[in-house]
C-alpha cells in the first residue's frame, strides 16, 4: 500500500472513532501538542495511560473481591482512571467511569462489578483500536511519509 | 546561567534586558511548578507548558512540592532550589495533602504567598471553587486541561513577570496587584467579565478570577464523591452557575 493510501486509512479510521465515541477532542489536542521535536508525545502519553489503567484494573479488581469492600478507596482508583481517561481523550472509559463512581458512592456493590466489566471493556475496546491507528502511523512513516495531524 | 535567587528576574532576562520586554516569548522564561499525583496528567500538563517556552518542574504531591519550594518541615522557605517559581499549577484531588490544603500552606509562608496558584481539577463543583478563590488561587481549571487554557495562563505569568523586572530592576520580588494588572490589561482576552461569586464569604475588592471555566459544563456529575469532599461541598444547580461564572 503506498502513503497516499495508508494516510486515507488512517483518517477514515481515526474519523470513525470519533464517529462512535471512543475518542473525543482531547485526543485532538495531544495530537496538537505533538511535532518534529516530540515526534512520539501521543504514543508516549497513551502508553503512560495504557501501564496506568492495567494497574487501576488489577487494584479494582483486588478491592472488589474483599469481604468488606472499602468503597472509598474503590472510588479513587475510578477517579483515577477517569482522570487518564478524560485527559487523552478516551470517551467511552471515561464515561463508564462517571457510572462506575456513582456506584461506588451508593456503595452498590452489584452495581460496582457491573461497572467494572463494562470499564475493562471499554478499555480493552480503545487498546486495540489505538494501537491500530498507531501501527497505521508507523507504516505511514515506513513507507517514506509523515503522518497526517 | 547563574542561578541565585536574588536577581532571578535578571538571570531570565539576559540578553534583551533593557526594560522594554514587549514579546510574552522573550527570553524571561516561565518556571511552571506543576503538582498533580496522575501520570498521565502530569505529562500533558508538562508538555502544555513547555509548549510554550516555560520551564516545568512536575511533582507527585503537595509535600514534594513544599519541599521543592523549600517550605518542609521547618516551616521556613530557604533554598529555592535556586530556581524562582513564577506559577504552581496544582491538581485538587490528591491523596495525602489536596490542592486546596497545598494552596493555604503556600498563601501561608511570607515568602510564598505572592506565587500565582492556579487549581485543576474534574469536578466543577462551586463551593470549591469559591473556596480555592477565596483562599487565594488565582484561577481555577477545569480538567482535561487544554492548550488554551494554558496559553492564557502563561500570557498572565508572562505579563507579571514583565510587570516584576519593570517595577524594581530585578532585584525584589515586589509585584502590582492583580487587580493593577486587571486593570491596565486591554488585548488579553484572559479577563473575567462576569460578576465575582457572591456564594460565599468573600470581600467586594477582591479581583475576580481570570476565568473559573472553559467550555467545560461547570457540574461534571451530580453525586458528591466520596474522596476530596470538603465541608460546604454541596450541589449546585447549573442556573446558579451559570449566573456566578463566565462559560468560555
Amino acid at each position: 500500500m503506498d502513503v497516499a493510501q495508508l494516510k486515507r486509512q488512517l483518517f477514515e479510521y481515526t474519523t470513525l472513532l470519533f464517529h462512535e465515541g471512543f475518542l473525543d477532542e482531547q485526543f485532538t489536542q495531544l495530537q496538537q501538542l505533538q511535532d518534529e521535536n516530540n515526534p512520539d508525545f501521543v504514543v508516549e502519553v497513551v502508553s503512560l495511560f495504557f501501564d496506568d489503567s492495567e494497574r487501576l484494573l488489577n487494584e479494582l479488581a483486588t478491592a472488589l473481591d474483599q469481604q468488606n469492600i472499602d468503597f472509598n478507596k474503590v472510588d479513587a482508583h475510578v477517579h483515577q482512571l477517569k482522570g487518564s481517561s478524560s485527559s487523552i481523550g478516551a470517551q467511552r472509559v471515561q464515561r463508564v467511569c462517571i457510572a462506575f463512581r456513582n456506584s461506588c458512592q451508593d456503595k452498590n456493590v452489584e452495581g460496582c462489578l457491573k461497572c467494572l466489566q463494562e470499564v475493562k471493556h471499554e478499555y480493552s475496546l480503545i487498546k486495540n483500536k489505538l494501537e491500530i491507528l498507531f501501527n497505521l502511523e508507523k507504516q505511514i512513516l515506513a513507507a517514506g511519509g509523515s503522518p497526517p495531524v | 546561567m547563574a542561578r541565585n535567587g536574588v536577581g532571578a528576574w535578571r538571570r531570565r532576562s539576559t540578553d534583551q534586558f533593557d526594560g522594554s520586554h514587549s514579546s510574552p516569548c522573550g527570553s524571561e522564561e516561565v518556571h511552571v511548578l506543576a503538582v498533580d499525583d496522575n501520570l498521565v496528567d502530569q505529562k500533558v500538563i508538562e508538555r502544555l507548558f513547555k509548549i510554550l517556552s516555560c520551564k516545568v518542574t512536575a511533582v507527585d504531591s503537595g509535600i514534594r512540592a513544599l519541599q521543592f519550594l523549600g517550605l518542609d518541615e521547618e516551616k521556613t522557605a530557604g533554598n529555592l532550589n535556586g530556581l524562582k517559581v513564577d506559577l504552581i499549577i496544582t491538581d485538587y484531588c490528591m491523596p495525602g495533602m489536596t490542592g486546596y490544603e497545598l494552596l493555604k500552606k503556600i498563601k501561608e509562608s511570607s515568602a510564598l504567598r505572592d506565587i500565582p496558584v492556579v487549581i485543576m481539577s474534574s469536578e466543577n463543583v462551586l463551593a470549591r471553587i469559591d473556596r480555592c478563590m477565596a483562599e487565594g488561587a488565582e484561577d481555577f481549571i477545569g480538567k482535561p486541561v487544554k492548550l488554551s487554557d494554558v496559553k492564557r495562563l502563561k500570557d498572565f505569568m508572562t505579563r507579571d513577570v514583565v510587570d516584576r523586572v519593570r517595577s524594581d530592576g530585578g532585584g525584589t520580588t515586589q509585584t502590582r496587584t492583580r487587580q493593577e494588572i486587571f486593570n491596565v490589561s486591554s488585548s488579553s482576552s484572559s479577563v473575567f467579565s462576569a460578576p465575582s461569586s457572591s456564594s460565599g464569604p468573600t470581600t467586594p475588592s477582591r479581583p475576580p478570577p481570570l476565568s473559573v471555566s472553559s467550555s467545560k459544563p461547570m457540574i461534571e456529575e451530580s453525586h458528591r464523591h466520596l474522596n476530596c469532599i470538603e465541608e460546604g461541598d454541596q450541589q449546585e444547580s447549573s442556573a446558579k452557575c451559570i449566573l456566578a461564572c463566565s462559560q468560555r
